[in-house]
């Protein structure tokens, strides 16, 4: 099986590639990379006017398999992360069961091989049942395949059992990636808490909730010399905190999601639910903060957060609505509009945070575009407007704040180990 | 005039127009309310369900005795005894409501926003009467109507609301409508039971009772929760009532014409002393027939804007 992608703008940020190239692809490995490659038998993708990159890597998201069906699987959950060219994935360990044992994380792994049309790595528990009180089998789940440690939707309250899962993955090589929160500060909290709160009668979650954890991880990973990943950083101080850990040589890294540097908490108004996340949308100061961290690489990843949710889970009552939107299918669009065509960030940088960052926090072999690797490719047209419909959307959830929404960037191509999943914008 | 929406579910959505209407109407139906003879035709075949999913003495009945003085067919549903305790979704409990007819909902929520939920999903007019820390429009309403009954007018006039404004969805509507119709609000409370940012909408704020009383027209004062002390929001009710509590000598600060008005149930003692809830400045007992009076109005100009549609 060969392919040859032909005179797309290629950008790898690993070998600073950005140059008008023709890519082969042979048996699901790039062979060769260059100028006006001779072809003949095969599949030929014209790819003029448009970027080709390395598959989009996902750091975090919510697959809902097993046992939230309903909302998502790993058949549907995939197919909307190739439908946003993501082409490698790795999923939060909140599921029904928890993925906190050997048996759940190759039951993902190998259901995966078989519904799944992007790669897909299981993101294990802290804690056993995500309970925050003892240590999973951390070794057993890296050995069985899991990518990382999150006991992500719940922080791990207790900081003794932090340092400890600290301590205790680092023997394996694990990368540990923590959901801040201070849940007596969250208390009853639904929103930001802030001016709209106050107008909208809605108990408040303070910036602070975040900020106090994220302290705490960073002092941890100061305290241990241990690396840890801070999941979805929302706010203007957690970006500050961030910044002067790494400055102080911390090894701490960080993502953020679209919705922090799009949204701000006037999007609750009129008891928007699809607008509920958690943590919430701030203010326009942290939205500026965050795109400011972006920009000086103090954010190292632009994840999803992908979270699926039924509508009957939306449409109810402001406080008992679910926290979450999905993500796979608005990610770049978000990325082109909100980033790179304002001037925030490059195409280079976008790259980074989106393919080669999360890889390496990962451990993954992924997100660059390099003869003899797995051919994972996205290729896209950055110029191209459109308006948001969620009702296209092949996740099986339609729970985005952005319909309606005029955005930029359009995902043309996916292409998995050498497949083409996405073609000229349609699944196959 | 006809109001703009089928619904009312916040003061915050309302113009000071429709406001002004909506009292200029009560004046009326206030007639009614203290007339021998407490019936009026303006709701015949019109269909009224009061839903209500917390407690409540006054305002369920001042809605019922509103709808029944005008004609209107009535009934409740409460929370507990519905199949809202066999875990039936908002939704689906006003689609129900709404095909048996029902021209009106009233709803009284524990979450905010429960109204507008409700509004969205069924057909009938909706009224707030109550979602959680958010609105209770009607309330304010009143409020507002046994003011100008007083003073003529809300221009101008200081009003001064004390208390837990934090949690208080009537500190919120008032906030709203008066100062829709040009009165200057001043809210004091402990400093935990003051909203973040509430100076944004417009008031302002204070840490002491003393400030806030100064020259002020008209005193409101909210009841306190007492399940707020076990929160840690304040220590004891001793000391609440010692810094916060209105009292005869404090409210010497305000005008010597100072209305005193409280949404109620008052906890004597606590929020108000007695003497100053049994004074002849206080207006708690006129609040609760301007209550009727103005519920009258609202159902009415709901209700009618249908036909008033249709002629024009």
């Amino acid at each position: 099986m060969r392919t040859l992608i032909k005179g797309g703008q290629v950008i790898d940020a690993k070998t600073k590639t950005n140059d008008c190239l023709d890519i082969l692809i042979e048996d699901g490995k790039i062979t060769e990379i260059g100028k006006d490659i001779e072809f003949v038998n095969g599949d030929i993708i014209y790819a003029q006017g448009k970027y080709v990159l390395p598959g989009f890597v996902d750091a975090h998201c919510h697959l809902r398999d097993p046992g939230q069906e309903y909302k998502e699987d790993i058949e549907t959950g995939t197919r909307s992360a190739a439908k946003g060219g993501f082409t490698s994935i790795a999923c939060m360990p909140n599921t029904n069961p928890v993925i906190d044992n050997e048996a759940i994380v190759k039951y993902i792994i190998n259901k995966s091989k078989q519904d799944g049309i992007v790669n897909v790595y299981p993101i294990g528990a802290i804690s056993k049942g995500l309970k925050g009180e003892e240590l999973s089998e951390i070794g057993e789940l890296k050995f069985a395949g899991a990518v990382a440690i999150s006991d992500d939707g719940r922080p791990l309250k207790n900081s003794a059992l932090m340092k400890k899962a600290l301590q205790y993955s680092s023997m394996f090589d694990i990368t540990i990636i923590s959901h801040c929160e201070d849940l007596d500060l969250v208390d009853e909290g639904t929103m930001n808490e802030g001016y709209v709160s106050t107008v909208l009668g809605l108990k408040g979650i303070p910036s602070a909730a975040e900020e106090i954890m994220v302290s705490r991880e960073l002092i941890l990973a100061e305290y241990t010399k241990i690396p840890v990943h801070i999941a979805h950083v929302s706010t203007e101080l957690s970006v500050d905190l961030i910044r002067h850990a790494k400055s102080r040589g911390v090894k701490v890294t960080c993502e953020t999601c679209p919705h922090y540097f799009t949204l701000t908490d006037e999007a609750c108004e009129g008891f928007n639910t699809l607008a509920k996340v958690n943590p919430p949308l701030r203010t326009k100061k942290d939205v500026e903060a965050i795109i400011e961290g972006l920009k000086d690489g103090t954010i190292d990843i632009i994840a999803t957060d992908h979270a699926p949710h039924h509508p009957d889970e939306k449409n109810v009552e402001f406080a008992l609505a679910a926290n979450g939107m999905v993500g796979f299918e608005t990610a770049l669009p978000l990325c082109v509009t909100y980033l790179v065509k304002p001037g925030h960030l490059t195409m280079e940088q976008l790259v980074e945070k989106m393919c080669v960052n999360p890889s390496k926090i990962l451990g993954l072999n992924k997100g660059s575009i390099e003869v003899g690797s797995s051919a994972d490719l996205t290729i896209i047209d950055i110029d191209e407007e459109y308006i948001v419909d969620v009702s296209k959307f092949s996740s099986k959830s339609k729970n985005s704040p952005f319909d309606g929404f005029k955005l930029q960037g359009s995902v043309y191509y996916t292409i998995v180990n050498g497949d083409v999943v996405v073609r000229e914008k349609v699944l196959l | 005039m006809i109001l703009k929406s089928k619904d009312l579910l916040g003061l915050k959505e309302v113009t000071a127009e429709e406001i002004e209407y909506i009292l200029n109407t009560a004046k009326t139906m206030k007639l009614i309310v203290t007339s021998k003879n407490k019936k009026a035709p303006h709701l015949q075949g019109k269909s009224i369900i009061t839903l209500f999913y917390e407690n409540s003495t006054r305002t369920r009945l001042s809605f019922e005795l509103a709808s029944k003085y005008m004609s209107a067919s009535a009934a409740n549903v409460s929370a507990s005894s519905s199949s809202v305790a066999k875990g039936e979704s908002l939704i689906d409990t006003g689609k129900t409501i709404d095909m048996m007819g029902s021209d009106v909902v009233i709803i009284r929520h524990p979450m905010s926003g429960a109204p507008h939920l409700l509004a969205k999903n069924i057909e009938a007019s909706v009224i707030n009467a109550g979602d959680g820390m958010n609105e209770h429009p009607t309330q304010a309403l009143l409020d507002m109507f046994t003011i100008i009954e007083k003073k003529g007018s809300l221009k101008g006039l200081k009003v001064a609301i004390i208390g837990d404004v934090y949690h208080s969805r009537v500190a919120r509507s008032n906030i709203w409508g008066m100062t829709k119709l040009g009165a200057e609000i001043c809210v004091a409370g402990p400093s935990t039971l003051l909203p973040p940012e509430i100076e944004k909408t417009g008031v302002k704020a204070f840490n002491t009772v003393q400030e806030a009383l100064i020259d002020a027209d008209v005193v409101m004062g909210l009841r306190i929760q007492l399940e707020r002390q076990k929160k840690g929001l304040f220590p004891s009710i001793r000391e609440y009532s010692r810094f916060f509590g209105l009292d005869e000598k404090r409210l010497k600060l305000a005008k010597d014409d100072a209305l005193i008005m409280h949404p109620g149930p008052v906890n004597r003692g606590v929020e108000l002393s007695s003497c100053v809830v049994d004074s002849e400045k206080s207006l708690i007992n006129e609040q609760v027939q301007n209550g009727v009076a103005v519920r009258m109005a609202l159902l009415y100009l709901l209700t009618r804007r249908d036909s008033v549609e249709n002629i024009n």
